[in-house]
């Protein structure tokens, strides 16, 4: 299909927004002239992203009215409930339990236009300058339709904000572009976890772009865990800018999908901030899941640590590329690094590029990967002590993910994530 | 003391590239530009057979479809290849008898670079084929080779002598048509140096070859060839110098290597091209396409490389591990000064079952300088147990210059187990500290650090290598500190 012909006539139709009109036009002019990435495009090498978008795919970026029944997240039965659907932002569903006052969670084209109006100007569309491929753009073109959340300053929220990815494909292939803006203010501590859920078995294609701010001594935590069947494709930016001693923990779970792509943005822009990075794709059946992480350290004395770790049956195949910028004036920086990759399918396979760019001397980065089988020793011990060759096996890939698992620090959640992840290796103990 | 130290330190950093005098020696030159009829020139130039003349003209042609690559990290303005002079080769007499007969400015260039080619011959037992701009000059130590069957001559002699054995192996690594400046290189090469190794031939002595571009303007486009049959051995050295100039120079070399069963090559090269001045004005364009096959099981193939020259390096020696149980080694050091940029690393491409490769790669970059390390590890799908492990470590002197690491790990089979690790450090300050109360001066603690960091690739060269690149490492990085 023409996918430029194809959205500039969608964005043509879909319904005129009230004050992001200049940035969606902007959006659009941009993807014009990029188009969709082909794989000679360097981020893009592993991963056809240009095959997703075929004939028949359906974009009518209108909110529906139907009635929209979806499975809640095991484990957050008590949370705020955000909720998209087809890629917008639906007020009807979202139900919050967090007092008033706390958090504000309003559209954003009506944020762009309130008081909150400078935040959006300030950060809106930030991640664009990292992803020159014309899948951010897309996304831009369509904002009108998304969700800006706002966790006032000095709040600690006590329970996780959990947006839901909605889409109702029952009836046809379904593309949906949600996005969302979150800012977190001065010394505030938030849990935003996202999940994606498909009512029908049809196709789909969810192109997410989420960017946050964390302002000085704020703590974020984000969880993004895709589990939505092997019809289900995903190309995600979440773009995190840092301030001063902010701190950030971000975890991307992949279960299962089609092609999944996940980019991954840490901007450090002040000076002690920290982030943790933890990944997990545990793939098979024909998925392919492509993590790509930016770490930009632009101040001193910013730490960052990542660990990204993958599992691979039957013909699926992991794809990680992890980047490490250290500009002029980040002295001082702590960048580690660290990609394992175990496969187990004959015909998986795994492509891994973890890149380092320092323009300054004194820092301190490093960068591991490793691909490989199970170890050898490791099975016969178990095998020796009358473990089956089936159990044996789930015992050590268990173990392997475990180091990710861990890092989720809401039990509910780890036991739910735990439990989808035992049932595919058939753990039976 | 404040002042003597000023002085140490103002001498150091004044301190120039000791290569890059210029041979006054008249030269064979074809015009400027390329054109089918310049690769006709270089060809009739050479006498070359039909077969040969109509392989250039094929690369050219192809040449000519294809776009300089800009992939890399590097950045330079457009080359203009209509400016470059593709063939330049000293005058000389006819045909020489002996090594007594070369042009006694010829020799005493060689003996500047400290490769006298007589004393090489008497002392050290290093057989050398120089190559001065386009063509080689001389050929040291064939008879004694040719005793126990060692084919080593220039490419011109080997297109005329052995057509059999190049017509079968050239271009077989390293097609015409794999990049833009393969295909540049076969359509204009002007020499080289050809090795052939026959069966179960340990090579007696070390072979090598001295690279220098002298005349102004002119591109050097040379190309080596080594075979190694069965169970045979080759040790092959290669060094490059180049004259200071202001314009920057083309060079754009290819190297490929053929190792059959149980056959084992080790390629070491020092390159040291004019990197340029402290402003950045001149030096070497250095485009090299390196590849070598084992082609046969139980085949190894090493390279080692010491890259302290050159304005711009973009450089990737590679071997395909094609026979089962094959070994690939890369050992690699490289360090940039002031405006040097550096794109450098290895293709691993394991395709027989049992294979194993080593990647050592040292990144040094001073000034301010861009030094990157780019590399593939590559595992296909039938590579049963194919074992790699990469290394690629890199020290930054100084806030201006850059580290950049791209390695490509690519994994097609499930038995593979491959290792990649990577670290950016400085040189401490408790190191410094160390040393000083110790009694050493700052620079010569430097010197110690470096030369430490980049040991584990140093101890892969050949002897007589070793220590002359250990000398140019310190070198190359004086003043870079304090």
């Amino acid at each position: 299909m023409d996918a430029i012909q194809f959205f500039t006539d969608a964005y043509a139709q879909q319904s005129s927004s009230l004050h992001l009109h200049a940035f969606q036009q902007s959006n659009l002019d941009a993807f014009s002239t990029m188009g969709l990435p082909a794989i000679k495009h360097e981020e893009w090498k592993y991963t056809k992203i240009r095959n997703l978008f075929k004939d028949g795919l359906t974009y009518t970026p209108t909110l529906s009215n139907s009635e929209i029944k979806f499975q809640t997240l095991k484990g957050t039965e008590e949370a705020n409930r955000i909720v998209f659907v087809n890629g917008l932002y639906n007020a009807a569903l979202t139900h919050l339990i967090e007092a008033e006052g706390n958090i504000v969670v309003k559209p954003l084209d009506t944020a762009a236009g309130d008081e909150d109006a400078e935040l959006v100007k300030k950060h809106l569309g930030h991640s664009k300058d990292y992803h020159l491929d014309g899948i951010n753009a897309l996304n831009g073109a369509f904002a009108a339709g998304g969700v800006f959340i706002k966790v006032k300053p000095n709040v600690v929220l006590t329970q996780p904000i959990v947006i839901y990815h909605v889409t109702d494909n029952a009836n046809g292939m379904i593309f949906s572009q949600p996005r969302i803006l979150g800012y977190l203010g001065k010394n505030a501590e938030a849990t935003i976890i996202e999940t994606y859920v498909s009512t029908g078995n049809s196709e789909s294609l969810s192109n997410e772009v989420i960017e946050m701010c964390v302002e000085r001594d704020a703590n974020l935590l984000y969880i993004k865990l895709q589990n939505e069947g092997a019809h289900s494709s995903h190309t995600g930016t979440t773009h995190i800018r840092q301030l001063e001693k902010a701190m950030t923990q971000a975890i991307t779970i992949s279960l299962s999908g089609a092609i999944v792509r996940n980019n991954l943005n840490m901007i450090m822009e002040a000076e002690y901030g920290e982030s943790h990075m933890y990944g997990l794709y545990l793939l098979n059946g024909n998925t392919q899941v492509d993590n790509h992480t930016i770490v930009d350290n632009q101040m001193p004395h910013c730490f960052s640590n990542e660990l990204y770790k993958g599992i691979m049956d039957d013909s699926s195949s992991g794809i990680f590329n992890g980047k490490i910028f250290v500009r002029k004036d980040a002295q001082k920086t702590n960048a580690y690094q660290s990609n394992k990759n175990v496969l187990i399918g004959a015909n998986a396979s795994a492509n891994t590029k973890p890149q380092l760019e320092i323009f300054a001397d004194d820092v301190k980065c490093s960068h591991g990967c490793t691909i490989g089988k199970l170890d050898e020793e490791a099975l016969f011990y178990l095998r020796a002590r009358g473990i089956s060759e089936t159990n044996a096996k789930a015992l050590l890939l268990h173990a392997f993910a475990g180091d990710i698992l861990q890092q989720i620090k809401y039990e509910g959640l780890r036991t739910h994530i735990d439990e989808l992840i035992s049932e595919r290796l058939s753990f039976q103990i | 003391m404040q002042e003597e130290n000023e002085d140490i330190l103002e001498q150091i950093t004044t301190s120039e590239y000791k290569y890059g005098f210029v041979t006054d020696i008249e030269a064979d030159e074809a015009p400027k530009g390329l054109s089918e009829e310049t690769v006709r020139f270089i060809s009739a130039k050479k006498n070359e057979p039909e077969w040969m003349l109509e392989y250039r003209l094929k690369a050219y042609r192809h040449w000519l479809t294809m776009e300089e690559p800009t992939w890399a990290n590097l950045h330079y303005p457009s080359i203009n290849y209509q400016d470059v002079i593709y063939y330049s080769a000293p005058k000389q007499k006819v045909s020489l008898s002996s090594l007594d007969e070369i042009d006694p400015e010829l020799r005493s260039t060689f003996e500047k670079l400290g490769i006298s080619l007589d004393e090489q011959k008497r002392l050290s037992g290093v057989a050398v084929d120089a190559v001065m701009d386009s063509v080689s000059v001389a050929t040291t130590f064939k008879e004694e080779l040719s005793k126990v069957g060692v084919i080593f001559c220039s490419m011109s002699e080997a297109v005329k002598e052995h057509p059999e054995l190049i017509k079968k192996y050239l271009g077989s690594v390293v097609p015409a048509t794999d990049n833009f400046f393969t295909a540049l290189n076969s359509a204009v090469f002007s020499d080289g140096s050809f090795c052939f190794i026959p069966k179960g031939v340990r090579c007696p002595m070390e072979l090598s070859t001295y690279f220098r571009i002298n005349a102004a303007n002119t591109g050097q486009f040379e190309r080596t060839l080594i075979v190694a049959e069965e169970s045979s051995y080759v040790s092959y050295l290669e060094g490059c110098t180049a004259p200071m100039r202001d314009e920057n120079q083309l060079h754009a070399a290819v190297v490929e290597i053929v190792a059959m069963e149980k056959a084992e090559v080790k390629y070491s090269t020092v390159q040291n091209w004019y990197p340029g001045d402290k402003e950045g004005k001149g030096g070497i364009y250095n485009f090299v396409t390196k590849r070598g096959i084992c082609a046969g099981d139980h085949s190894k193939i090493s390279w080692t490389q010491v890259e302290t020259g050159s304005s711009i390096t973009w450089k990737y020696p590679s071997v395909i591990l094609k026979g089962d149980y094959s070994i690939a080694e890369f050992y690699s050091v490289a360090v940039t000064n002031n405006f040097q940029q550096a794109d450098t690393g290895t293709k691993m491409v394991h395709l027989g079952k049992n294979t194993r490769s080593r990647i050592v790669s040292k990144g040094i970059s001073a000034g301010k300088s861009q030094n990157s390390y780019r590399g593939l590890v590559s595992v296909a799908k039938n590579a049963d147990n194919a074992r790699n492990f990469s290394q690629c470590d890199s020290m930054l002197l100084g806030d201006k210059c850059g580290a950049h690491t791209f390695p490509y790990i690519e994994v097609k089979n499930n038995t593979a187990q491959v290792e990649h690790e990577a670290t950016t450090s400085k040189i401490g300050e408790d190191q410094i500290f160390y040393c000083n109360q110790r009694g050493l001066d700052t620079e010569t603690a430097v010197a110690l650090i470096i030369n430490g960091f980049a040991k584990e690739v140093m101890n892969q060269l050949p002897m007589e290598f070793a220590v002359e690149a250990q000398k140019l490492l310190a070198i190359s990085l004086e003043g870079s500190v304090g």
